[in-house]
């Protein structure tokens, strides 16, 4: 009974604020746009009268534009998660195998970005691509281009900026099932015969397995709904789904539609997000 | 032997394509040039600038007020959260509770923040509170997702702590309120306090969530630095860079002299 009076307030604090929200969201994903403040109807009206239905799911599924949006969404964070896989399995590798005093400061190099401002960082990207940017400016200067290349906002830059940002939600995972590994693993394999590629495929990756799929699924998860990357950096056709709610809700109004964007979304992130739950 | 030499090349790699574009924006921070990334010279007229900015002074305090009031709520709520979990094993509801906790972790920030704004819009509708939206729904907002973080921090330091200790003390004759105040408290504490200061950065640090919760009153730091950016550059903005970056790396010495190199170490288990 004590118990229950000390969890009261987080019971209402998650209930109304997490677990309300998302009803929310589902219920005006199946009302309709209307004018006025604010601007929906909701699915019930006055009376209890069902004025709801799935229409905004329908324009979803119908129209190419919001279907590319869910699909580009989910190749943007499959791409930043592999390429920040690809660097973040060495970097998180080294670590663990760096002499122990030099583990937590080379942990603290990789974390630290994180806590410098992620939109400063995003302007400090602008700043080195743009067309007088320090990266051209640079190729100029060394006589390898004499006009300046178009980097920012393009899909480079985009990606560039997405592996920046997700690099140290990769390399924690990695770290922490890595630095658990025992390097004698290794040096058996190398005594039975393996060169250090057959040992690296057959030992230590098969071993890291769970770290590399927990990895991957924390970088995908948020990145499928990533907004302001690809606003700041990538090309402007570069609509992934995140991009597209926001201006459904910004630019349209159209509240139900974004709901229904959001509702989309979760459904398409649904399995990976269980996947995750399970790995750790 | 290759693979030896190329995994710590790597490793350097990845830290200057980290740490690159930091250290670059705080250096070009201090160039008189007009144009931002063009060194012309040391001087420090962009900080000068930069203070006599009232409405960038003004969304920094009011981030700085919420950020502190959002760690406050979460650390308070999250804190329970986390000690439930961690010490009470199976209490009535806990499936739901700890899915309603996981749930807010993972949440793409746009979904989060549309129906937090839709929860606030019908409040507001059917009971009247919050009037508005601002900086309290912000705050609110943020307070959600601090807790949850809150939770896992705590609930991590406190499961590699076998309740052993908790119950020696009342073998030793205290009671419950005694021994959570003398062995479980302070148990928590780093853990508290490391889990404050990660819901004061996602906070001090959110354009999305902040985007669709407040209103033309709450315009926080990050959304008018990301209208600033939408514009273009500014020198302006490098200034602002080089002082955030040092108030962090303040706070990030304050967090390891609180935590010592062990957290670190374990932070990694502790996701």
């Amino acid at each position: 009974m004590r118990r229950w009076l000390v969890l009261f307030p987080a019971w209402v604090w998650l209930l109304g604020f997490v677990a309300a929200p998302t009803v929310i969201l589902l219920g005006i994903a199946l009302g309709s746009s209307a004018e006025g403040v604010p601007p929906f109807r909701w699915p019930i009206g006055p009376g209890f009268a069902w004025q709801g239905g799935f229409g905004n799911f329908a324009t979803l599924f119908e129209d190419e534009f919001y279907r590319d949006s869910l699909w580009r969404a989910v190749r943007l964070a499959a791409s930043t998660a592999a390429l920040t896989l690809l660097l973040g399995f060495p970097m998180a590798f080294a670590i663990a195998r760096a002499r122990s005093g030099w583990r937590a400061p080379l942990l603290a190099l990789v974390l630290l970005p994180f806590w410098t401002g992620f939109l400063l960082r995003m302007g400090a990207f602008i700043g080195l691509l743009r067309d007088q940017g320090l990266v051209n400016a640079a190729l100029i200067g060394l006589g390898f281009i004499q006009e300046p290349l178009q980097l920012l906002y393009t899909e480079g830059a985009m990606l560039a900026g997405m592996v920046h940002a997700y690099l140290p939600f990769a390399v924690l995972p990695l770290y922490a099932t890595l630095s658990r590994l025992d390097p004698m693993l290794e040096q058996a394999a190398a005594d039975l015969g393996a060169g250090p590629v057959a040992a690296f495929l057959t030992v230590t990756l098969p071993l890291a397995l769970p770290g590399v799929v927990a990895a991957f699924l924390l970088v995908f998860i948020p990145a499928a709904g990533e907004f302001v990357i690809p606003e700041l950096l990538g090309p402007s056709d570069a609509l992934p789904v995140g991009r597209v709610l926001w201006q459904e809700f910004f630019q349209n109004r159209d509240w139900p539609m974004a709901a229904a964007l959001a509702i989309a979304l979760l459904a398409l992130l649904i399995v990976p997000i269980r996947l995750f739950q399970r790995t750790s | 032997m290759r693979r030896v030499r190329l995994v710590p090349c790597l490793l350097a790699a990845g830290l200057v394509f980290l740490w690159a574009p930091v250290l670059l924006l705080v250096g070009f921070a201090f160039s008189a040039d007009r144009i931002p990334f063009q060194w012309g010279g040391f001087s420090l007229r962009w900080f000068t600038t930069l203070a006599a900015n009232e409405r960038l002074i003004e969304a920094a305090w009011l981030s700085l007020r919420v950020a502190a009031g959002a760690a406050t709520l979460a650390t308070l709520i999250g804190g329970v959260a986390g000690f439930a979990l961690a010490r009470w094993g199976a209490f009535r509801g806990r499936a739901l509770f700890g899915a309603l906790i996981g749930a807010t972790l993972v949440l793409p920030e746009v979904v989060t923040g549309l129906a937090m704004l839709l929860l606030f819009v019908t409040l507001e509708a059917a009971i009247g509170w919050p009037a508005g939206r601002g900086a309290l729904t912000v705050l609110l907002a943020h307070a959600t997702l601090g807790a949850a973080y809150v939770a896992v921090v705590v609930q991590a330091r406190l499961a590699g702590n076998e309740r052993m200790l908790e119950e020696a003390a009342m073998d030793l004759g205290a009671g419950p309120a005694a021994a959570f105040r003398t062995i479980t408290l302070p148990l928590m504490a780093p853990a508290l306090a490391a889990g404050w200061l990660l819901a004061f950065t996602l906070s001090f640090d959110d354009l999305v969530i902040a985007s669709f919760v407040s209103g033309p009153a709450g315009t926080t730091l990050p959304v008018l630095v990301f209208s600033a950016l939408r514009l273009g550059l500014t020198p302006e903005i490098n200034a602002l860079g080089a002082i955030i970056l040092a108030l962090a790396a303040l706070c990030v010495g304050l967090a390891v002299l609180l935590m010592r190199a062990r957290w670190l170490e374990g932070g990694g288990e502790g996701g």
